[in-house]
């Protein structure tokens, strides 16, 4: 941490890093901060395992089964938890669509869907982007007609992350296409086994299926599985951004990273001697540190402040400088791997030494998903030019 | 962990925004510089009267005890008013080596600083160490009444203005050993000193001054001889996280206005606000306004409170990075005004040339991100 703890802090990071070296499977670790692969059966066991701790949603509500910790404990959790190369948990169901049913859902829905995300039951995908709306995402054309105690739903969607393992998807769905294109839009549960559906994996230039194409025809999907009020589906959806303050600058993972980076810049030598002594790189590795100590004490002072006490635009300034900060370290550690970081390690095999170009050529994302970079530096600059 | 201002830090930061918002208006300031010393000693009386220069002396020193939270907050205020009278140099510098480095003899000059009564400069830098503030090759022989100084000094911020210089030097002839430095008052009027004041790119003033075997008493030995190390890489580390908060004062003036001018300039029928190029820049700028303050107040938090590798190695990652930011504003100001930033009629270009001083002050970002790396595993 930057900054020195207070003692009870202190004791709660202790209890975190006491449960993370008793229950975290070393192998996993190892695989997690070494940019391995992790199956899906893998991740799910992780996160019940964390459910059973009654610590895999911090920030939720205790009368949802969340840990409610104040967001300075949500930090510490989230530094101790990445810095033991925990799995990322796949976040759509805990933090997308939890907060939308606890805000918008129905008493009948919370009940029946959180509990099931809280305990990793469900696998939630977000059906968000089209082919025809990507950062301008109002634009979207999947239609859901209304027929009588159900809508049928036609339309395409695309770049859903890891639709392929997913049994629920929420979805923004075109319900009226007269008037102002924001307010046709409404949010809907989608069971991914309806007829109709076909999820087709979209290969990356990674050489993964991490997104996919999921068309839709004819899908009979209840009415009661509306969230809200038909038409009111922007406003819930956007009901999240601008809310997650901990997570997004990804410091935690970015420490890691560069701990591993000069790991492995310590063990290959330039010019007869490690890399990591060499005055140039040492000097680039230096520059990222000191960007991700400012970007930490940036993300510190936000949590410390009163809500609504800042100027408004902080969370698209996180997400803009913890996706450049991640990126240049991947950057790095492709310079470190050397051509020999060229290798394609074969599909679902262990990774090997083609880690370092995977984890380069998969974060490319980081700038263009959750609100590309441009439209982040779009929302600072009407934040401060105003009207 | 005190990330948020308590009553009195608020208190104090308010008092600096109605002095400078009252008293430093642009065309003041201009007034100000064209004085005989370049600065208004009325303005420094003010500032000694609002406790400015007290503040962040501890109590048992005569001060207010806001330790940097309270030199972060002046020199805040400093970078916004683009302030003159030599803050840095008499009361950053100046009072952090007496604080520091004071036996009781000097405390009454202290008293005197904080009443605004007695403006020091620290002479320290030479032609052949300015960045690297080692390898001081003045030295001070010792005599029958005292010390006889020989040596140069460059580059003293306020050196021609000030009343007392305090002078780095080695005790000992030339084979004298030069990490144990120790420090003197030197009266600045004394005739023995060859001394070139000159004006800086930024409006303020400096000076080079030559010590042929300059005689000062024994009493003008400043604290213990051969201990003043530590102290001067302290009061340096102080120095330089108060220029992290002055750049960001200053960045922050910066932005604004050049916020202010895209919204209200017109070109091809539309304010240049609305140029999506240009959005862009501004926000890369006010990114980098705000990550340069989070460096000044960590570097604030800790300058006084960690141990001596900790604090070079946080000032260098705070100054390395507010150096990084202060060069990005301060350019894209200029550019995105275009020809009227150019002019000196305008106080962008005082801003960027502020800004550029402090980024050649006490470490450029190439010798911090160099000393950040060493003191990092």
């Amino acid at each position: 941490m930057l900054l020195e703890l207070a003692p009870d802090d202190r004791a709660f990071r202790d209890e975190v890093r006491a449960f993370l070296r008793e229950r975290l499977d070393p192998s996993l670790a190892k695989r997690v901060r070494e940019h391995g692969r992790v199956s899906a059966a893998e991740l799910v066991q992780w996160q019940k395992t964390l459910y059973r701790q009654g610590w895999f949603a911090p920030a939720w509500p205790t009368e949802w089964g969340g840990a409610a910790w104040p967001a300075l404990r949500q930090y510490i959790f989230d530094e101790e938890y990445h810095a033991a190369a925990a799995p990322p948990v796949i976040a759509f169901g805990r933090d997308l669509l939890g907060p939308v049913l606890m805000k918008f859902g129905s008493d009948a829905q919370r009940q029946h869907y959180l509990p099931r995300i809280l305990a990793s039951d469900d696998w939630w995908c977000q059906g968000y982007s089209e082919p025809g709306a990507g950062s301008d995402l109002a634009s979207l054309r999947t239609t859901a007609e209304l027929r009588g105690d159900h809508y049928l739903i036609n339309g395409q969607k695309t770049w859903t992350t890891l639709a392929q393992h997913a049994n629920m998807m929420f979805c923004l769905v075109r319900t009226r296409s007269d008037g102002k294109k924001q307010e046709g839009i409404s949010f809907i549960l989608i069971d991914m086994a309806t007829p109709g559906i076909t999820v087709r994996p979209i290969t990356l230039l990674d050489g993964e299926p991490e997104v996919n194409e999921v068309w839709f025809e004819d899908v009979v999907v209840p009415v009661a599985n509306r969230i809200g009020d038909e038409g009111r589906g922007w406003t819930y959806a956007k009901h999240l951004l601008g809310h997650e303050r901990t997570g997004i600058a990804g410091i935690g993972i970015a420490k890691r990273e560069i701990d591993y980076l000069k790991e492995l810049a310590a063990s290959v030598r330039r010019h007869g001697r490690p890399l990591l002594e060499d005055r140039e790189f040492r000097s680039r590795v230096a520059r990222v540190e000191i960007e991700l100590m400012a970007l930490e004490m940036t993300n510190l002072r936000l949590l410390a402040a009163p809500p609504g006490s800042g100027p408004g635009w902080e969370v698209s300034m996180l997400k803009v400088r913890g996706t450049e900060i991640l990126q240049e370290i991947s950057e790095l550690q492709l310079e470190v791997a050397g051509c020999s970081g060229l290798e394609v390690d074969a599909p679902g095999a262990a990774r090997t030494r083609g880690a370092a170009s995977a984890r380069y050529l998969n974060l490319r994302k980081l700038s263009i998903f959750g609100g590309s970079n441009e439209i982040q530096r779009n929302i600072i600059a009407q934040q401060i030019v105003g009207g | 962990m005190e990330l948020v201002f308590n009553a009195e830090a608020t208190m104090l930061r308010d008092t600096m925004s109605r002095f400078i918002e009252r008293e430093y208006s642009f065309q003041a300031r201009k007034r100000r510089l064209v004085l005989p010393d370049g600065f208004c000693r009325d303005t420094w009386k003010s500032l000694a009267e609002l406790g400015a220069l007290a503040a962040a002396l501890p109590v048992e020193a005569g001060g207010l005890g806001a330790g940097a939270m309270g030199t972060l907050i002046i020199s805040e205020a400093c970078g916004r008013g683009l302030i003159v009278e030599p803050y840095l140099a008499t009361v950053v510098l100046g009072g952090g080596l007496l604080e520091l480095a004071a036996t009781s003899v000097h405390r009454p000059l202290l008293e005197r600083l904080t009443e605004g009564s007695c403006l020091l400069a620290f002479a320290h830098s030479e032609p052949e160490s300015e960045s690297d503030f080692g390898g001081i090759t003045t030295r001070a022989m010792e005599t029958r009444a005292g010390f006889s100084l020989s040596g140069r000094k460059n580059a003293v911020i306020h050196g021609a203005t000030a009343d007392m210089l305090i002078v780095s030097a080695c005790v000992g002839g030339a084979a004298a050993d030069s990490t144990r430095l120790s420090l003197f008052l030197v009266d600045r009027r004394d005739s023995a000193l060859q001394l070139r004041g000159y004006r800086t790119i930024d409006g303020l003033q400096a000076a080079d001054i030559a010590f042929d075997g300059v005689t000062v008493p024994r009493a003008a030995l400043l604290g213990e001889p051969g201990e003043a190390r530590p102290v001067i890489d302290h009061v340096l580390a102080r120095a330089n996280a108060a220029l992290c908060a002055e750049a960001t004062g200053a960045m922050q003036s910066l932005l604004e206005r050049t916020v202010a001018y895209l919204r209200t300039r017109q070109q091809f029928g539309q304010p240049l606000a609305r140029f999506q190029a240009l959005q862009h820049r501004m926000a890369d700028m006010a990114m980098h306004v705000e990550l340069a303050r989070s460096m000044a107040y960590l570097v604030a938090l800790q300058v006084d409170g960690v141990d001596a590798t900790a604090r070079e190695r946080v000032v260098s990652a705070a100054k390395a990075r507010v150096c990084i930011a202060a060069s990005f504003v301060g350019k894209q100001a200029i550019q995105l005004h275009g020809g009227i930033g150019m002019t000196d009629a305008l106080d962008v270009s005082h801003y960027f040339r502020r800004l550029t001083a402090i980024t050649r002050t006490l470490g450029d970002e190439a010798f911090h991100l160099d000393r950040f790396a060493a003191a990092t595993p």
